[in-house]
């Protein structure tokens, strides 16, 4: 076909933009269906306990109301992901604050406050556990029995299937120890979680809202309905925000509404306020991370062990693949000779963690990348020369035994954003000046990968389908049950047809997701919308036009007038046309679960991130000054999205390094508000610089691999390292907050950092040989 | 019950709602003008900020009676004869907006600002927007279509 057009790699204005700059894009919360009611939501107000009564307070007018408990549940009382351990309503016991027991509907959304209060539930309180400490020390079982008891998921990653042999230890001529945590992240989309939910007996059941997962959520509706899937219809709403936040939760919420619109009869929307999604909704988890490293005193890695433990909650949601995703990563982009990683994902009494951005693998990147900045302070070299002697290349084998075929030069990468941000000559000029001012400048960076798709043999397993139809005027309409919620699915996977197709992006349309009406094509998740999906439009694009020309209606070097007259002549003499593509794995990739090695993903993407941090003496406050963002993505499919992509999640990245700390108290989210969770304003943003090389990858559309997490990973490590340069002081974990400091630098305390005086590290770091 | 008179984007309008009812739930529900958002209910996000006597207010905090005789006017009310206004265009264009919910109460604090300061600097940028949270863009788009609005001026 004559390439006569770019689109591809150019920035046409996104697909659903005017109706969003024009106010009229309608969210959920601003569909109004005829004799729609209001639901919310009776919660536990305790952390562990059975539930002893029940009682409703006498002000209330309670035969206005739906009331719904797990009595009225027609199928399983289940919320379902990867198990079937979170009850979609509580029937005895609690095991977390917040967790639902009770729905209420009524006509009228403003009663439903006061209902919620009147009801009165006493329990008998359990021994709760709300850290990955108590939760190993098994005292207080909550989760699991035996080898399972407060585990949700454990996982063994050795390269080569091999142990750190004892004499690698023995004769390196550094151990380097270390401990690094994260705490939680709310995603805080601005617009809260919210559906709407219709039953009818012969049609089943209808939720429509905001959300990722269109098909997660019909398979949680099968089993709490008991229903064929065909029976649960789901629709994505314009959607506000995600971040992960809105991949596994709306199976709870969409299974509630959908509850209350069955036995009320009305059509129920169920929209949380800020207060309650924060307090009951998922967050990243928390982690842990325990390095031991053997190092030659050449700066080579010789051998590592890592202990990566994370907090799930009280139920394990998608623990077991946050959990998988940290494993993999948490070697980073370096070449061991021996890798162990120990993995485990805990249960406590908190509310269940879930999806964000990153996926567990920003947790264990930080803590590498801090202890990278470590090791290179033991052995005397600088950060930059550290990585040099260590960094992967084309042709090595990452912790899994993954072959890195394709060209990957980190080197490179290292060396332009060094050079971009003026690394050498700032480091000099922080040094020369910091020792006069009361503020202390730092820069630092991290270097980092990350995996494009589902980990291992996910994408086998989905068997991801993607369709293109001709819609009756000739236009030709994606049907995929990828979402947009802003980070441009609808505008990309147009591009990628109408280039394939050779046609005009504006004649590209692409349907709303609708499970009654799109094919599963999988999850909008971890970047596989570009580059899994993307691939899969590209291949039906192919199929679409082979079949019109095929059929003697479209002769190639066409024009998008004779596309047109083509698809309608086709349409007159068939009916209809839609060209349907199922992945196909590629032939050289394998992963076995068992062993936890092979090729983990398809492609990777690989980033070098370089912060400037000024952290003041007198009010302890950090912030960051400037900002490099350097990635190389495969291929920049839109110019600008990518951009504001990479830029807001460097603002995420920000956020979970400086600002947003979730403050638990008795596994009650204390500050769940806008006012006291604090997220990054326009004016807590430095310049974000944001660059991109492109090494296209055969696996994904136009040689596209994953951007979106990528500024998640890097700027958490890059912030702390830049920090320890500015003050000297190894802080070991995020979120770091001006009190943190101020904790440090007036006190000496041995919680959150670390010294690299021997005399005062103890255990943490030794030298192993005399 | 009581009696509101007030002219929302142009239209006199007599609302008829209890005295403490938000102007955001008036707009939304009585008026059925969607474009204000609720983001977080306590004026921290400026999902729901509309233009007041020129004013930019949080609507969620403005009870209606208050509203009496105001000049109100919100994202619905900035398009001429159907056409996108320069700030919207700007954003389209340079990718202010990506999940949207935050944009219209972001486009009215842009309208708001470049009123005040029809060549805003970088960092009149920030103060008038930092009222108006996204979590989506890192702001940094937002500046750009600010800068190219206040370069093609908004004029009407």
């Amino acid at each position: 076909m004559a390439n006569t057009h770019q689109i591809v790699g150019h920035s046409p204005p996104r697909k659903e933009g005017v109706a969003k700059v024009l106010g009229r894009a309608q969210y959920v919360d601003d569909i109004s269906l005829p004799d729609m009611w209001f639901g919310a939501t009776v919660r536990s107000t305790i952390p562990h306990g059975r539930i002893s009564s029940i009682n409703f307070g006498p002000d209330i007018p309670w035969h206005e109301f739906t009331i719904v408990s797990a009595a009225d549940i027609p199928g399983e009382n289940t919320i379902v992901h990867l198990t079937r351990d979170h009850p979609c309503l509580a029937v005895t016991n609690v095991n977390h604050v917040e967790e639902p027991i009770l729905l209420l509907a009524h006509p009228d959304r403003a009663v439903l406050p006061a209902a919620v209060a009147a009801v009165h539930i006493t329990y008998e309180e359990l021994p709760a556990i709300y850290t990955i400490e108590e939760s190993e020390k098994k005292e207080t079982i909550i989760w699991g029995e035996g080898e399972t008891a407060n585990t949700f998921k454990t996982y063994l990653m050795q390269k080569n299937q091999t142990p750190v042999p004892d004499e690698v230890w023995e004769k390196a001529d550094f151990i380097v120890e270390g401990e690094y945590r994260t705490g939680a992240q709310e995603q805080l989309y601005i617009e809260n979680n919210g559906v709407i939910a219709e039953y009818d007996a012969e049609k089943g059941v209808t939720v429509r809202g905001s959300m990722q997962c269109p098909f997660y959520l019909v398979h949680a509706l099968e089993l709490v309905f008991n229903l064929p899937a065909e029976k649960c219809r789901v629709i994505q709403a314009e959607t506000g925000g995600a971040f992960g936040g809105k991949e596994d939760f709306p199976s709870v919420i969409g299974s509630h509404a959908a509850l209350l619109a069955m036995k009320s009869g009305h059509p129920v929307k169920i929209c949380y306020d800020r207060s309650e999604d924060m307090a009951a909704t998922t967050k990243r988890h928390p982690s842990r991370t325990r390095h031991r490293t053997a190092v030659s005193k050449e700066g080579k890695l010789l051998a590592g062990e890592i202990d990566f433990a994370i907090d799930g909650g009280a139920y394990a949601t998608l623990s077991p693949v946050v959990l998988s995703r940290g494993t993999i990563h948490a070697p980073g982009p370096y070449n061991w000779p021996y890798m162990t990683v120990r993995a485990k994902a805990m249960a406590t009494n908190i509310p269940p963690h879930g999806a964000f951005r990153g996926f567990g693998a920003p947790q264990s990147i930080f803590a590498l990348e801090r202890h990278m900045d470590k090791i290179a302070k033991v052995v005397g070299l600088t950060p930059e020369e550290l990585r040099r002697r260590n960094l992967l290349s084309t042709g090595d084998r990452t912790a899994t035994g993954q072959l890195l075929s394709d060209p990957v030069d980190m080197q490179h990468l290292l060396t332009r954003a060094l050079e971009e941000s003026d690394y050498q000559a700032k480091r000099k000029q922080f040094d020369r000046e910091n020792p006069t001012s009361t503020i202390k400048r730092g820069i630092g960076f991290a270097t980092f990968f990350h995996g494009s798709g589902f980990t291992g043999s996910g994408e086998r397993r989905l068997n991801s389908l993607v369709a293109i139809e001709l819609t009756p005027k000739g236009q030709p309409r994606l049907l995929v049950s990828s979402t947009e919620f802003g980070q441009g699915t609808n505008t990309i996977l147009c591009q990628v047809a109408a280039q394939t197709l050779n046609l005009p992006y504006e004649e590209v349309l692409i349907a709303q997701p609708d499970t009654g009406h799109v094919p599963n094509s999988g999850p909008t998740v971890a970047s596989r919308t570009a580059m899994v999906v993307g691939k899969l439009v590209e291949r039906a694009a192919q199929s679409l036009c082979a079949t019109l020309v095929a059929s003697g209606n479209l002769q190639l070097g066409y024009t998008p007038e004779d596309f047109r007259r083509a698809a309608l002549r086709y349409l007159t003499q068939h009916g209809a046309l839609k060209a349907e593509v199922r992945y196909e794995s590629p032939g050289n990739i394998f992963w076995d679960d068992e062993t936890y090695s092979g090729e983990a993903y398809p492609a990777y993407a690989w980033a070098v991130y370089v912060a400037e941090v000024a952290v003041d003496t007198t009010t302890y406050a950090a912030s960051v000054t400037n900002f490099h963002a350097l990635q190389e993505v495969g291929k920049v499919l839109h110019p600008v999205l990518a951009a504001g992509q990479i830029e807001g999640g460097v603002a995420q990245g920000i956020g979970y390094a400086l600002y947003e700390k979730c403050l638990w108290q008795n596994g009650h989210l204390a500050n769940n508000q806008m006012t006291n969770y604090i997220m990054p304003t326009s004016t807590d943003l430095p310049p974000i610089h944001v660059t991109f090389e492109e090494v296209p990858s055969p696996h994904g559309a136009f040689g596209a691999k994953g951007i979106g997490e990528l500024p998640m990973d890097g700027p958490a490590p890059a912030i702390l390292n830049a920090i320890e340069h500015a003050t000297g002081i190894a802080f070991t974990e995020v979120p770091l907050l001006p009190e943190d400091i101020f904790e440090h630098m007036t006190r000496i305390s041995d919680s959150g950092t670390e010294s690299l005086d021997p005399a005062v590290a103890g255990p943490i770091f030794s030298e192993a040989t005399a | 019950m009581t009696t509101v008179l007030c002219t929302i984007n142009g239209r006199e309008e007599t609302i008829e709602a209890p005295p403490m009812k938000r102007l955001l739930d008036v707009l939304r529900e009585d008026l059925h003008l969607t474009g204000a958002k609720e983001g977080c209910g306590e004026g921290e996000c400026g999902a729901c900020a509309v233009l007041i006597n020129g004013d930019l207010v949080n609507s969620c905090l403005v009870p209606i009676l208050q509203a009496e005789g105001a000049e109100i006017t919100t994202i619905e009310g900035l398009a001429i004869d159907g056409k996108l206004h320069p700030i919207q265009q700007c954003f389209l264009e340079e990718g202010g907006a990506q999940c949207g919910i935050c944009t219209p109460g972001m486009i009215l604090a842009t309208h708001h600002l470049l009123e005040r300061y029809p060549q805003p600097t970088l960092l009149q940028i920030q103060e008038g927007l930092n009222g108006n949270l996204c979590r989506c863009t890192g702001y940094m788009r937002i500046f750009n279509a600010v800068q190219q609005a206040a370069l093609v001026g908004v004029e009407e």
